[in-house]
């Protein structure tokens, strides 16, 4: 540093230099005093039997099956719905509409959609879905509710990687005299396929911690079920299980074992989706 | 032969023309959504103002289903209010930890916490809830003597908890993309690196941190869950930061289940559900502004 | 590969129209909503009624009074549950209540607060604020943190009709669950809060009070000694299908009563 500076001033920066470096560090010791907060709590009551079973009245048991069951259904279900859907529009907005009129609403909708509140989409998703529809509170409902709310992240990742795809792959694909559709499904669509699956291990992860959109529709439910009756039948996944068993019976050792489980799953996933995307841009 | 290349020709362009118009229909689906949903919280939200009058719907500060009283004042102060504490508690360390990010940490440490920013926003809202609830509510009685810890002060600091990852990846794009000419005329002009940093660089990307502060207090303003646990749910005015308190949001939460079927309280709900979007709608209108200006300077 | 996700998204979109048609209580499913406060109540003899059918799926979805009752309304559950007696219009809208069991409201404190009894005046006073110090109910100075639920909750009706306090409670957490009462009160020296007598029993960290010399008990609610109390109710709109009025017979009936008091509260059946 400048010797000439005058005391003042060195003091000054370094209380600047200090304060930098403090709120970057404060980020680091949150996450670790919440991760570590909830596996100290939590883990503990995290067993096998507590994962496998079914909850019991009679016997006074708590256990996680139904919960871990409907989470897939949804992850499923909601998939199911949102790939073609998300993989589709972003095609459209890169291959087809490139900054058209309608190329321009699209993406000013995925964006409001980004910025509704979860709540917003289980409001509106309990009115239309559960009961104009009448699908009644289950696992359709919750799934099309969130297939809105995932909607933009998977458009904004597939985009992402389709932008990725060099021009020269299209050209000489349609050079060849392939059509479009036969030139995105041969080659920009694969090509892209890291990209999708990033989104998809992102999507997942929102899926898993979304509480907010999936209590009026998909439900309370704590029964075990195959993914067919689970459609129609209320089913908590594990965020609303976290909810239920904090809020409604106040059992905190079990809300905590669900949270740690939470946590390392999200934790997880979200590692994972940052390792994929590493990876697919190395390989670029 | 000319006959059958005929025929695959014509399927193959059916294809194309059903595929591109799948895509198109994929792509509008967007659109029919944001509409839909607009649509729907719209009709079903207006019932209940049109029952109650708008203005005594916005003001009245009594929120009491039983009487008949659907004043939702309150809510909408403390979501402002809790929206502009977080803003104030988290912005700023957002701010600091993303310039730190951008600009002054050593590599490594600088992937260590944008790691950790990115998992931070990946734990769910109702983990933050949880640990609210157990851990900051008790601490929040104890620290100031309070017969109860369920406060504003307690959803403040979960939010402004939430909204820093968000704040924090938009203000260090922002702050990354600005010229390094302006850092050096600085230095070379006699300026310490830190004197730099914070009044040059930081007002140069004045108009992302802008659009970081405005993310920051739409997701603020959006949470449900993670307050619903901590903030004491009851519908007082805000006139305490250690008085309970509602938020729209967490009133449409907890009241949902409990209102009567086709009642004017569970309309009124709806109702709620509408003034928070079209408040969420202003946030959105507002980011989509500071972006474009981004992209511009860009 | 484009081509399979395409069909499977038809299939989906196919099976969808398939069950909106017949939503609700399909299959072999008796599907029951309401009240939080009989969830344990309605999941202990759901389980019993379950090992002796294990052909029936018994559902509950746990939501609230006033969501039970719009459920059935709206045909999509078979059973609503409801922990207050009905308004009378939602009688005249053609729902038929049965009580099931009785319960206590059980007025509960921290483990560290030494009051044991109250007066049910001294309990409103608590509550609208009158009694805003401890020491003015017999315990050590300090504020009263009173914990309540939120409007439409059967636990906050039964509590303020039979205490006279409807809508002059003065409440420092309004709280939408029985379990975050609990957890409040646990957390809370200074709270005091109300949770039905079925959740409350065997948790530690609490304490329950007695009210007006009489302690919150099976005997006390039925001879009426223990002001604070309301029904559970089965609640039903036109015939029921087999397999539900073969589960409501079931649990109406006095086999029944023994699990509904092994769940905390008191069966009306054989009284």
């Amino acid at each position: 540093m400048d010797k000439t500076l005058s005391p003042a001033r060195k003091r000054r920066d370094l209380f600047l230099r200090i304060l930098l470096t403090a709120s970057g560090i404060l980020v680091c010791v949150l996450l670790f005093f919440l991760t570590g907060c909830l596996l100290w709590r939590g883990l503990p009551y995290v067993s096998w039997a507590f994962l496998t079973r079914e909850p019991s009245m009679l016997q006074g048991t708590a256990g996680l099956l139904p919960h871990i069951a409907s989470t897939l259904y949804i992850i499923l279900t909601t998939l199911l719905l949102v790939l073609p859907l998300g993989v589709g529009a972003a095609v459209y907005l890169t291959e087809y509409a490139q900054g058209n009129r309608f190329s321009v609403w699209v993406e000013f909708a995925a964006e409001i959609l980004a910025g509704v509140p979860s709540i917003l989409f289980g409001l509106a998703g309990m009115l239309f879905f559960v009961q104009l529809l009448g699908f009644g509170t289950g696992v359709l409902a919750g799934s099309l509710t969130l297939t809105i709310l995932i909607l933009p992240t998977i458009i904004r990742t597939t985009q992402e990687s389709l932008k990725t795809v060099p021009r020269a792959y299209r050209e000489g694909a349609m050079a060849l005299g392939a059509g479009k559709w036969y030139a995105i499904r041969t080659v920009v669509l694969p090509s892209a396929a890291d990209g999708i699956l990033t989104g998809c291990i992102l999507a997942v992860g929102r899926i898993v911690g979304e509480s907010a959109a999936l209590l009026f529709t998909a439900g309370f439910g704590t029964v075990l079920y195959g993914w067919w009756e689970s459609l129609t039948n209320s089913s908590a996944t594990l965020s609303v299980a976290l909810y239920l068993y904090a809020n409604e019976r106040g059992d905190t050792d079990a809300a905590f074992a669900i949270a740690a489980i939470l946590a390392l799953l999200t934790l997880g996933l979200n590692l994972l989706a940052k390792l994929a995307g590493r990876k697919w841009k190395r390989s670029r | 032969m000319s006959d059958l290349r005929e025929v695959v020709r014509r399927r193959r362009r059916a294809m194309e023309r059903a595929m591109s118009l799948f895509f198109f229909l994929c792509g509008m689906a967007a659109v029919a959504f944001v509409l839909g949903i607009s649509l729907y919280l719209i009709v079903s939200g207006l019932p209940a103002i049109g029952e109650i009058g708008l203005w005594n719907f916005l003001t009245d500060s009594v929120w009491s289903p039983k009487q008949e009283r659907f004043g939702i004042l309150p809510f909408l102060l403390t979501s402002v209010a809790g929206t502009a504490g977080a803003v104030l508690l988290g912005v700023p360390a957002g701010l600091l930890a993303a310039l730190f990010l951008a600009k002054a940490a050593p590599p490594r440490l600088a992937a260590v916490i944008r790691t950790a920013v990115e998992l931070l926003a990946g734990i769910p809202s109702i983990v933050y809830g949880l640990v609210g609830m157990i851990v900051l509510v008790p601490a929040i009685q104890r620290a100031f003597g309070l017969a109860s810890g369920a406060s504003l002060l307690a959803a403040i600091i979960v939010l402004s908890i939430m909204i820093l990852p968000s704040v924090v990846s938009v203000a260090e794009m922002a702050l990354a993309a600005v010229p390094r000419e302006y850092e050096e005329a600085s230095l070379a002009l006699g300026a310490t690196w830190m004197e730099t940093l914070y009044f040059v660089t930081f007002p140069a990307a004045r108009s992302g941190i802008a659009a970081s502060v405005v993310l920051g207090a739409g997701r603020a303003i959006g949470e449900a869950m993670a307050i619903i646990m901590v903030s004491g749910n009851v519908p007082n005015l805000p006139g305490s930061l250690f008085a309970p308190v509602r938020f729209l949001t967490t009133a449409i939460a907890s009241e949902m289940s409990y209102a009567a079927a086709g009642s004017l309280h569970q309309m009124a709900l709806y109702s709620i559900g509408l003034v928070l979007f079209l408040f969420i709608m202003c946030i959105n209108v507002l980011l989509h502004f500071f972006v474009k200006k981004e992209g511009k300077h860009g | 590969m484009k081509r399979m996700t395409a069909l499977l998204f038809a299939a989906l979109l196919s099976l969808v129209c398939a069950c909106g048609g017949d939503s609700g209580s399909a299959g072999q499913t008796v599907s029951v909503n309401g009240s939080t406060s009989v969830e344990r109540v309605i999941l202990t003899l759901a389980e019993r009624y379950m090992l002796d059918h294990p052909e029936i799926k018994i559902v509950y979805d746990p939501t609230g009074t006033g969501a039970g009752l719009e459920a059935l309304q709206n045909g999509v559950c078979d059973i609503a549950l409801a922990s207050r007696s009905l308004a009378p219009q939602e009688e005249a809208a053609g729902l038929v209540p049965f009580v099931i069991a009785l319960d206590g409201i059980a007025v509960l404190v921290n483990d560290c607060n030494p009051v044991e009894s109250l007066t049910v005046e001294q309990l409103a006073g608590l509550y609208t604020g009158s009694l805003a110090d401890w020491s003015e109910a017999g315990g050590r100075s300090g504020p009263v943190a009173c914990i309540g639920r939120e409007s439409g909750s059967g636990t906050r009706d039964g509590f303020e009709s039979a205490t006279g306090t409807e809508d002059a409670c003065i409440l420092a957490q309004e709280l939408t669950a029985t379990g975050a009462v609990l957890e409040a009160v646990r957390n809370n020296p200074q709270a005091i809060g109300y949770a039905s007598l079925a959740s409350v029993e065997g948790r530690g960290g609490i304490r329950i009070l007695t009210i007006d010399g009489v302690a919150c008990t099976e005997a006390a609610i039925l001879n009426g000694t223990y002001a604070l109390q309301r029904p559970f109710v089965f609640v039903t709109r036109g015939t029921l299908n087999d397999r539900a009025q073969a589960f409501f017979d079931w649990a109406a009936s006095p086999q029944a009563a023994e699990y509904i008091r092994q769940a905390g509260a008191i069966p009306t059946a054989g009284q």
